[in-house]
């Protein structure tokens, strides 16, 4: 459910956006949602939904997910994040704050947890379509 | 693209009143134990106090205060639950007492996260364990929290305090407001940190003395504020935070 607290951002950024292009009536906004947060696109949905507001009211919300990447840093292997294996604590605690997967992931092949985020992380606002 | 995190920041933190940022130059001088004392002093007198800690290299303040099965409460956001009266937030909810082999990047968003994501109730103030140095969560922590006032710590070593120094000169440079310096565990009558303190243009606050018995409260909040450092912090925290004005 915290993704209410990310909505609420996206939404107070989106309109800091808009002012900044001078967009009076937006048309489409495009966020992309890292599969490490594991964010639930629905509730994420239903929770702008709720708050939006003008120049959000007709807005379309298109919401992208993007594959986690993890690089590692000791041997180079690059590899693509899954939840899968994991128990459900420490999915949620990821969830949270994703930087704890180096406390939880290790690199598949030396067992470092010394890896970079390549890609995929959290949540990003894309782009505003609209008119001035 | 936007990260849209960084919009709500001071957002989440509007309903609390002034934001104190225990901090030091030098890790080992006792400064978690100084922002969890402190907090529980400002609450003693009938303020209502957070206590945030974002040292995540060595998070502490949870061994201090004996705090075992708590979670935050999801909300709509997480909201800290309430710790012998503080409310409480840390990353040890998240990766208990595992450790956290972050990179200056991942303790950047990481802290980002957090206080996006904190609920905080209405509070007098809210006591920040902050990361030791002056890296990449410090420099964060100073650019993202507008309201923040920085309560230094340091002790008698002058290798603490030379290291201490640097960081209170770059909060200077600035313009970050400072309510003062600390001089925690001592043990003698010297006056060098004092003269030292005031040679920054900086408040020297006082001196909590070394006392063994602080060791003895770890986990037991009811016996540390029975300690001699904890009446020493509680006077501080009347006479410079309670009642001063700040000093830049």
């Amino acid at each position: 459910m915290h993704e209410w607290a990310l909505a609420e951002a996206i939404l107070k950024t989106a309109e800091e956006v808009a002012q900044q292009q001078k967009l009076t009536q937006i048309t489409e906004v495009v966020i992309r949602v890292g599969e490490l947060q594991q964010v639930d696109s629905q509730i994420l949905r239903f929770a702008i939904s709720q708050m939006k507001h003008a120049p959000f009211e007709k807005a379309k919300f298109r919401i992208l997910t993007a594959k986690t990447t993890l690089r590692c840093r000791v041997c180079g292997a690059s590899w693509l994040f899954s939840r899968s294996k994991m128990d459900k604590e420490t999915a949620e605690a990821i969830h949270f704050v994703p930087e704890v997967a180096h406390t939880y992931v290790k690199c598949p092949k030396c067992g470092s947890p010394d890896f970079e985020i390549a890609s995929g992380r959290g949540v990003w606002l894309e782009c505003l379509k609209g008119a001035k | 693209m936007v990260d849209p995190r960084l919009s709500v920041i001071n957002a989440r933190l509007n309903r609390i009143s002034r934001i104190i940022a225990v901090s030091s130059g030098k890790g080992g001088v006792g400064k978690s134990v100084v922002a969890t004392t402190l907090a529980f002093a400002l609450a003693r007198c009938g303020c209502k106090v957070g206590l945030f800690d974002l040292d995540f290299t060595g998070p502490s303040t949870h061994i201090i205060l004996g705090a075992h099965q708590v979670q935050p409460k999801e909300e709509k956001g997480l909201i800290p639950p309430t710790v012998d009266g503080l409310e409480y937030m840390s990353l040890i909810y998240f990766v208990g007492d595992n450790p956290t082999p972050f990179r200056g990047e991942d303790t950047s968003n990481a802290l980002i996260e957090l206080l996006t994501i904190t609920l905080w109730d209405k509070l007098d103030f809210l006591v920040i364990d902050m990361p030791p140095g002056i890296g990449d969560a410090f420099l964060d922590l100073v650019r993202l929290i507008h309201r923040i006032e920085f309560l230094i710590v340091t002790t008698p070593s002058m290798l603490a305090f030379e290291t201490v120094k640097k960081q209170a000169e770059l909060l200077c440079e600035q313009k970050m407001q400072i309510i003062g310096l600390i001089e925690n565990m001592k043990a003698d009558k010297s006056e060098s940190v004092e003269l030292g303190t005031r040679r920054l243009g900086l408040m020297y606050l006082g001196a909590i003395p070394f006392d063994p018995q602080v060791e003895e409260a770890i986990g037991k909040p009811q016996k540390l504020m029975q300690t001699s450092a904890a009446e020493a912090l509680r006077k501080i925290a009347e006479t410079a935070i309670l009642k001063g004005k700040n000093q830049r």
